[in-house]
């Protein structure tokens, strides 16, 4: 249970920005809550890549100057880099949802007069 | 191959600088110029047979050679299937785009996110890479929100903002399902996945990825439960772009990715082939239940596209839980009725959403009770609108009555009763619901305020035009194009796991 | 959109060099140290928008205005598709056409630091428009006051 105890945490907090998005009526806090969700899933993607060291501390995977040993060891022993390359990816994604979140919403603000979702109900059926 | 997201996204970049010059002819033409060449080169890549993979930037088996680091582009049957309908349906909703979006401002921020949206959808179709999935369903998901919110009313922005809350969730769960995999599995090539499926069976971390998987790209598919963005958003978008989400991207970045990972992926569990016939089965039924009582012509037909999607998922999960049985044959065919219809469902539901487009370009109404009698006055339009209507209906001699009658028929030989008299009594719904359409549209005097109308501008018809011959086209003609596209398809499908050693030995 | 005191302005113009300078630096070694296209074009973008806030946009509307993020978006879109495009000379779609020299140099890396090049100027160019339009928002929300 020990060697899981970051990944509990993600899920948890992933859990909250759900809770977020499904009970809260309030525009700006349902965006928050997307945006805790893609953090913590991003979050897991890091936490997935760690590759625990026999000796000594995790390498990070950030190449050390020519003389310091480098090609199979290195690519062995360093925390992998692929899911840091994803969540990067992740991030930019996220960004552009936020950025495009936050301009619908600034939009309905025009519209509506409020951020309340239980007054923008034109839909219906 | 790669081209063929290439060239959308040299589109989609260009087109704001045009728009910058305040040239929208160019727009227009750049559009149209980009779809038809993305079309000629799906229809070229029908040429190749089996399994074609590039590596993009021939990175296989560089470092190592058995780990094969890089990303693969795979083009397959079921790919290719895919491509012809993504860019087929385009270029006629760019046709159409070009009359229609004369009443809107602002074009070159319509064609780019629809290019966009084009190239994502090629992308994903054509990647062999989980990640590579998902990156590029973002991509065409962040278009297509652009995209529905595009024409600024209230109404309109609501749907947008639904649809882009529920679809980031289920991005969000996607993601949450790759790292899953990856974390089991150590790799994110689709084959490589496959085979460590093949040799050790699905963990737990997997089941919970799968599970994580199907809710999401069920949300991308419009499955109930998961179905509630769909009446929203699809109508309140322009009608071109409603064709295109309906008929094209609900099935690229759901119905495609969910087919690949249940069959190729995952290997057939019959755990997997249960759900999706109980998700198809139920989104048949809350589909077209709820169709029948909507007065609002676009919004009956989103709802109309959950409960074709029903049915094709429906069929994926009978053959699914048919392979996980071991019976091939029927498995076989339930695959090959559940991919026919849905290339005869991007047909005839773009068809319908490019006539409503047509009703409302012409009245700028989209409820039936104001638009009655549209159909006299605009006699073209009602031709297409009623081949429509008899083709989602499944009226022979349309499409729609083929793929109907070979999905009921699968699902009863393979001895589910109750599913099968299910596909039959929605059907029966469906046809109610069209003949209310046909009925108020097509019938009936028109109002009075509407005695000025004509008909539609000819781009617009020669969209509408070329789906209504592909209706009966596709129905008639299905021996001629049944070993090019349609088998193929279904084959890869069906082949399953082993589809990995196709790519890992070349 | 009025600009900020003086001090705020001397101070940036002075920073401004700097802060280029470090989200180039983190362009370059892209593929030596964490930091690449994205990262070092938000660091540029964000020197773009501390000029624009500092001085107020209407001041500094000609130079840098919406135009010129679209432009440059574009160019470093279409940039990029040429990076990937080239790769062809290479081989296959996307190889690296520069020769890979030894590891871990400034000019190792094959076209890796072309692409963090070109997605550098688009990302910058992007998050610049993006502030613009909600900065637009704002001005037109506050005209209506």
């Amino acid at each position: 249970m020990h060697a899981y105890m970051p990944y509990v945490l993600a899920i948890a907090l992933f859990a909250v920005g759900l809770y977020a998005v499904a009970v809260k009526k309030n525009l700006i806090k349902i965006i928050i809550g997307v945006i805790i969700m893609h953090h913590a899933t991003n979050l897991f993607l890091v936490l997935v890549g760690y590759r625990a060291p026999e000796a000594g501390e995790a390498m990070a995977p950030v190449a050390p100057s020519a003389a310091q040993g480098a090609g199979v060891e290195f690519a062995a022993r360093s925390v992998d880099p692929l899911p840091q390359a994803m969540v990067l990816t992740s991030i930019v994604i996220g960004v552009s949802l936020v950025a495009l979140m936050v301009v619908m919403a600034l939009r309905l603000h025009e519209k509506y007069g409020t951020f309340d979702l239980e007054d923008i109900r034109d839909l219906r059926g | 191959m790669p081209l063929l997201v290439v060239i959308p996204l040299a589109g989609a970049f260009l087109v704001p600088v045009f728009g910058l010059l305040d040239v929208e002819w160019a727009c227009h033409t750049l559009g149209v110029v980009v779809m038809a060449a993305s079309l000629l080169l799906a229809s070229h890549l029908l040429g190749n047979t089996g399994v074609n993979v590039t590596w993009v930037g021939g990175y296989a088996g560089e470092i190592d050679p058995e780990s094969l680091t890089g990303v693969a582009m795979v083009s397959d049957g079921l790919s290719r299937l895919m491509l012809l309908i993504i860019n087929g349906i385009g270029l006629t909703a760019v046709l159409y785009s070009i009359s229609y979006m004369q009443r809107y401002t602002q074009v070159e921020l319509y064609y780019s996110p629809l290019l966009f949206m084009v190239a994502g959808m090629n992308a994903i179709v054509l990647s062999g890479d989980l990640f590579n999935i998902y990156v590029f369903l973002e991509v065409a998901a962040i278009a297509s929100y652009a995209l529905v919110g595009f024409g600024v009313q209230s109404e309109e922005l609501e749907a947008s903002f639904k649809y882009l809350v529920l679809s980031a969730i289920a991005s969000g769960f996607i993601l949450l399902g790759v790292a899953m995999v990856y974390k089991e599995t150590g790799t994110l090539n689709l084959a490589q996945i496959a085979g460590v499926v093949r040799e050790a069976g699905l963990s737990r971390t997997l089941w919970l990825a799968l599970g994580f998987f199907m809710g999401g790209f069920g949300l991308k598919a419009a499955m109930v439960p998961f179905h509630a963005w769909l009446p929203d958003a699809h109508p309140s978008a322009p009608a071109p772009i409603s064709a295109m989400l309906s008929g094209v991207l609900i099935k690229a970045s759901g119905v495609y990715v969910l087919a690949r990972l249940a069959f190729n992926v995952f290997a057939a569990q019959a755990a997997t082939g249960a759900l999706l016939m109980g998700m198809g089965a139920v989104s048949m039924l809350v589909g077209v239940l709820l169709a029948v009582q909507q007065w609002d012509f676009k919004r009956l037909l989103a709802y109309h596209s959950i409960s074709q999607m029903g049915y094709v998922v429906l069929a994926l999960g009978v053959g699914l839980s048919a392979l996980a049985g071991g019976r091939q044959t029927i498995g076989h065919i339930a695959v090959f009725a559940g991919l026919f219809h849905m290339l005869n469902h991007a047909v005839f539901k773009s068809l319908l959403f490019l006539c409503s487009g047509s009703a409302v370009y012409a009245t700028g109404y989209r409820d039936l009770k104001r638009t009655r009698g549209v159909g006299r006055q605009m006699p073209f339009t009602g031709f297409c609108t009623r081949i429509a209507c008899l083709s989602i209906s499944g009226v022979p001699p349309f499409n729609g009555f083929f793929s109907k009658l070979l999905i009921t028929i699968v699902t009863v030989w393979a001895g589910h009763w109750v599913l099968g008299g299910i596909t039959v009594i929605v059907s029966f719904l469906t046809l109610l619901s069209f003949n209310k359409v046909q009925d108020y549209m097509l019938e009936g005097e028109p109002a009075g305020e509407h005695s000025h109308i004509s008909e539609s501008p000819l781009p617009m018809l020669t969209a509408m035009g070329i789906l209504a011959f592909m209706c009966f086209a596709t129905g008639l003609l299905v021996p001629l194009y049944r070993e090019t596209v349609l088998g193929p398809a279904s084959e890869i499908l069906v082949d399953g796991i082993n589809y990995s050693s196709i790519i890992m030995g070349g | 959109m009025r600009g900020m005191t003086l001090i705020v302005k001397t101070t940036i113009s002075f920073l401004i060099g700097f802060i280029t300078l470090f989200g180039a630096y983190i362009v370059l070694t892209g593929h030596l140290a964490p930091g690449g296209g994205f990262a070092g074009g938000v660091i540029l973008a964000a020197g773009l928008l501390l000029v624009v806030l500092a001085f107020g946009a209407d001041a500094v509307r000609e130079r840098l205005g919406h135009r010129l993020a679209v432009v440059w978006e574009s160019v470093g879109a279409i940039g990029f598709l040429g990076v990937a495009v080239l790769g062809f000379a290479a081989g296959t779609f996307f190889a690296h056409f520069m020769p890979r020299a030894t590891g871990f140099r400034l000019l190792s890396g094959g076209s890796i630091p072309f692409s963090n090049l070109a997605i550098a100027v688009k990302v910058a160019a992007g998050l610049f428009g993006a502030f613009l339009m909600l900065a637009a928002f704002r001005e037109a929300g506050r005209r209506e006051e």
